[in-house]
């Protein structure tokens, strides 16, 4: 079965979603990062969605998901490349993602987790 | 009047990418704004996936429709599966019999023109959803 790649980018993981993910594709993406994660001691997850043209709220979940687990990992997620109608449907569609920071590109959602306090060096 | 209709299995998530492309396909031969293709691509990811998920798999029948000026795509849900008992609270925001977000039902309303369910407990579910071009 295909997984999608991580890579890393210093202390933070970039993933490129550029798939249409089925449902055990997602759930290994969720269980790669979380290991990988934790194997880097990564301070964030740069999640790029930039090539999807539909997110609906299987993906949105994976989403809230792979961000709240980050987190309790003491890692931040930055969702980057949101298309204007994937973001105007997810409104409509009343698919709010608490808690998930977004940016225009990756690197601009590298910036923000480089601003981030979180990011700055401390003993793990 | 129906300009083409296909039908398409339910079972898997690749069934699910399937017809997404359909979808997709019937909304662009409709003229559909990219922003009204998103949105109705959307509503047929909802859709399908609970097609597979709760109702135990199906199929689904996607149209291309033109009714004098105007046109329309609409697709048509069927499974056999557990059937819903109460249509309304399965409309309802965060309302989930299986863990999902409870927005697949009450947000393919929001998304399309027109959404029917008949459903009978024990039987199966039959969703029928339209959106016209605007």
């Amino acid at each position: 079965m295909d997984r999608i790649p991580i890579l890393r980018m210093g202390r933070f993981l970039l993933v490129t979603i550029q798939v249409d993910m089925h449902d055990r594709l997602a759930l290994a993406l969720q269980d790669d990062l979380m290991e990988q994660i934790r194997a880097k001691k990564a301070r964030g997850v740069l999640l790029d969605i930039s090539a999807l043209d539909v997110v609906d709220s299987f993906i949105g979940r994976m989403i809230g998901n792979i961000a709240g687990m980050a987190r309790v990992l003491d890692a931040e997620t930055v969702v980057t490349g949101m298309r204007p109608a994937v973001a105007i449907t997810l409104v409509e569609l009343g698919l709010s993602l608490p808690g998930v920071r977004t940016a225009l590109d990756i690197e601009r959602g590298m910036a923000l987790l480089q601003r981030s306090p979180d990011s700055r060096d401390r003993p793990r | 009047m129906i300009v083409r209709a296909e039908d398409l299995p339910l079972h898997t998530g690749e069934d699910v990418v399937r017809v997404r492309q359909a979808t997709r396909q019937a909304t662009v031969d409709a003229g559909f704004s990219l922003v009204d293709q998103t949105k109705v691509v959307t509503a047929a990811s909802e859709l399908a996936r609970n097609t597979v998920i709760y109702g135990g798999g199906g199929d689904v029948t996607v149209e291309l429709l033109r009714d004098g000026g105007r046109s329309g795509v609409r697709l048509t849900f069927a499974d056999k599966g557990p059937g819903i008992a109460d249509v309304q609270q399965a409309l309802r925001d965060g309302f989930t019999s299986g863990g999902g977000l409870g927005l697949g039902l009450g947000g393919a309303r929001r998304l399309m023109s027109e959404l029917h369910i008949s459903s009978r407990v024990g039987e199966g579910t039959t969703i029928v959803a339209v959106r016209w071009k605007q």
